[in-house]
């Protein structure tokens, strides 16, 4: 077990000059890390594991892809054919893309039930969520390269978003295009900015990181570190923990990959783009639907506003309430444990979200079109009344002393 | 934990269940054929997929393209490569420009995708009545319901449109198709064509052999990919438990 003296030497020798190796035990294997966390605390690191794979395949099909109206949906198809395992590369990320928005999902919902957005911890939830921001843009943009049918309607429905802004609506979707509709300056600049996206992605990650080690990591029971008998080190006790929940993901990950690859797509996908022929009903992917049941919901003018432009707003505002978030909820407890009435009112926000998932996917015609139009209202009245309102007026239960008195209380940890 | 869990595994249920509406409600429900091609052990038939290559070349082919079909990829269904060599000699491709700065004809060859019938869409329009002919490349993929509805639209065309129902000039009532009207007269006939293998050719066994072979154009990968996905899951399954064993040992030491 012991290490060789030349490999001590060296090491710190390298230490020395660039402390790699005393960041690597400070934050990866001495990092201390609240001994209650349960599996819902795997769903961070499997997201930064899906970043690394959807970044280590985009390269290699990039490699392969060409991003012309001509010859886009083509060469995806040369490389499903003809390219060593461009089939599984490809499918692979076609499937992390859908692997990766279930995976944060999860892991905002975690943040929500367990409070982890709270102080001392805003900057990193805000972090969060541009990165859910950026990867919003990312799959989007990368949606629209195979240039089949979806593609192609998906990117002018979208885009023709921004001419709901007042007066230069119109010339500001022109300049998106580089044309006069979605053509071949689009996707090559949604190229571009697929290939760049990633890796402001991945800064961004550096930075939630650089966050969360500052104030370490929440826990279920949400009451701070206090001690040394609060904490375990990362390593052996979490690498072990997250590489058997990294085991579990892959085996759901890759069952889709290999047996059910096209169970998130679309199959008017897989016909050509086609300016001429537009699709009977044009649905986005699944993990947009949400915020596009929210966009389409508000099919009313209020006084000069078009329904359009505040379908907009309100899309845009879903996304944005979570930044406020933190402000929005005035209770000093993290936890929903110690949260009766929150606990309740978070399934009913979660169970609002999956309503408005269906809606997204259906046409619009009643009785849709009204329960979207409920439950987006309650998407707002969630974050805008009822969370302020129980920060002020619920009665929480009482806190544990400490993590380690609650779990050696219990007997087990969470 | 454990409400968690079932809520959450609830709710992808509900999420995922929830398919967008079709546009086409009212087409008839697809029959649901046993294929060889299907779950974790799914194969081609061989046989089947020669005998779909034959419906294609004598039915579908003379207006139908398969362009993201090389000659050379036949070799996955069987054919020798002399046998390739003559089916691709049987088409004529455009090549060139030669020496001279001509372009010049020239017999197919493996390494050519399948020759279109019409040169270009105009001309597969004009020789169909308007229509368009779409290519057969992707199209067990490009279809809700995959190789059971391909399946369902060849051996589903009935004589005639049900009362009430007015067809448009040259369209054919199809119960499958969405809508109820297309434009392609129906194609298999009892018959219709005498299999080398000496298979009766009914309509339904043509229509499935030609499913069959339109899913493999449409996935080639798909033997390679349950192959691998069987080694790679087994792997996989076996890692994890021994990481969970190794996990619950760790952990032991604390609380």
């Amino acid at each position: 077990m012991a290490t060789p003296r030349w490999i001590k030497g060296t090491m710190d020798w390298v230490d020395y000059r660039l402390p790699v190796i005393s960041f690597v035990e400070h934050h990866a294997l001495e990092y201390p890390t609240p001994k209650n966390l349960n599996y819902w605390w795997n769903f961070g690191f499997l997201a930064g594991i899906v970043l690394v794979v959807m970044i280590a395949t985009g390269i290699f099909l990039a490699m392969s892809y060409t991003p012309h109206v001509d010859h886009a949906f083509g060469s995806v198809e040369r490389i499903m054919r003809d390219v060593n395992y461009g089939w599984l590369l490809r499918y692979l990320h076609m499937n992390g893309a859908s692997m990766f928005f279930i995976v944060v999902y999860i892991h905002i919902f975690r943040g929500l039930y367990y409070g982890s957005y709270k102080a001392p911890r805003e900057i990193l939830w805000i972090i969060g969520v541009l990165i859910l921001f950026a990867m919003m843009a990312t799959a989007f943009v990368g949606y629209v390269l195979p240039w089949g049918q979806m593609s192609f309607w998906g990117a002018t429905v979208i885009t023709n978003l921004f001419s709901a802004i007042p007066l230069v609506g119109e010339k500001i979707v022109t300049w998106l295009w580089g044309g006069f509709s979605v053509g071949n300056p689009t996707l090559n600049r949604f190229f571009a900015l697929h290939y760049l996206l990633p890796f402001i992605i991945f800064g961004l990650v550096f930075v939630h990181l650089w966050a969360l080690h500052t104030h370490k990591s929440s826990n279920p029971l949400g009451v701070d570190i206090k001690g040394d008998e609060d904490v375990v080190p990362f390593h052996p006790y979490y690498t072990i923990k997250d590489l058997f929940g990294l085991g579990v993901f892959l085996i759901v990950y890759l069952a889709f990959v290999f047996y059910a690859p096209d169970f998130f797509g679309e199959p008017d996908n897989y016909i050509p783009a086609n300016p001429l022929v537009t699709p009977p009903h044009i649905v986005p992917e699944w993990y947009f639907l949400p915020f596009y049941a929210i966009l389409r919901s508000i099919t009313f003018d209020i006084w000069f506003v078009p329904a359009k432009l505040l379908g907009v707003i309100a899309m845009f505002a879903s996304i944005a309430v979570l930044l406020v978030l933190p402000w929005l909820d005035r209770s000093k407890v993290r936890s929903a444990r110690f949260r009766p009435i929150y606990k309740q009112f978070f399934w009913l926000f979660l169970f609002d979200c999956l309503v408005l998932g269906y809606i997204g996917a259906q046409v619009a015609e009643e009785p849709y079109v009204t329960i979207g139009q409920v439950a987006t209202a309650y998407y707002f009245i969630h974050f805008l009344v009822i969370v302020p309102l129980l920060g002020m007026l619920e009665r929480t239960r009482p806190l544990p002393e400490s993590i380690s008195a609650a779990v050696t209380k219990r007997g087990k940890a969470a | 934990m454990h409400r968690f869990l079932i809520t959450a595994v609830t709710a992808a249920a509900v999420l995922f269940g929830a398919g967008p509406a079709s546009a086409a409600e009212e087409t008839a429900e697809l029959p649901d054929i046993e294929w060889t091609f299907e779950g974790p052990f799914g194969h081609f038939d061989r046989a089947q997929l020669k005998r779909g290559f034959q419906v294609y070349r004598e039915v579908c082919s003379s207006c139908h393209g398969l362009k993201r079909v090389a000659y050379r990829n036949l070799a996955d269904l069987g054919f020798t490569e002399s046998e390739i060599a003559e089916i691709a000699g049987e088409y004529e491709v455009e090549d060139g420009p030669d020496d001279e700065g001509e372009m010049y004809f020239r017999e197919a060859l493996a390494s050519d995708h399948f020759v279109p019938p019409f040169p270009n869409d105009q001309a597969a329009r004009l020789a169909n009545g308007g229509a368009l002919p779409p290519d057969l490349s992707l199209i067990v993929k490009a279809r809700k319901g995959g190789a059971d509805y391909i399946h369902a639209l060849l051996a589903g065309y009935e004589d005639e449109a049900p009362e009430g129902v007015e067809l448009g000039d040259g369209m054919y009532y199809n119960a499958y198709f969405p809508g109820h009207q297309i434009a392609m007269p129906p194609p298999l006939f009892e018959d219709g064509i005498e299999y080398e293998d000496g298979t009766e050719a009914s309509i339904d066994q043509m229509a499935t052999d030609v499913s069959t072979f339109l899913a493999w154009t449409a996935s080639p990968e798909l033997e390679a990919r349950k192959r691998l996905g069987l080694k790679v899951l087994i792997f996989l399954v076996v890692l994890t438990g021994m990481l969970y064993a190794l996990k619950r040992q760790i952990w032991s030491k604390v609380h």
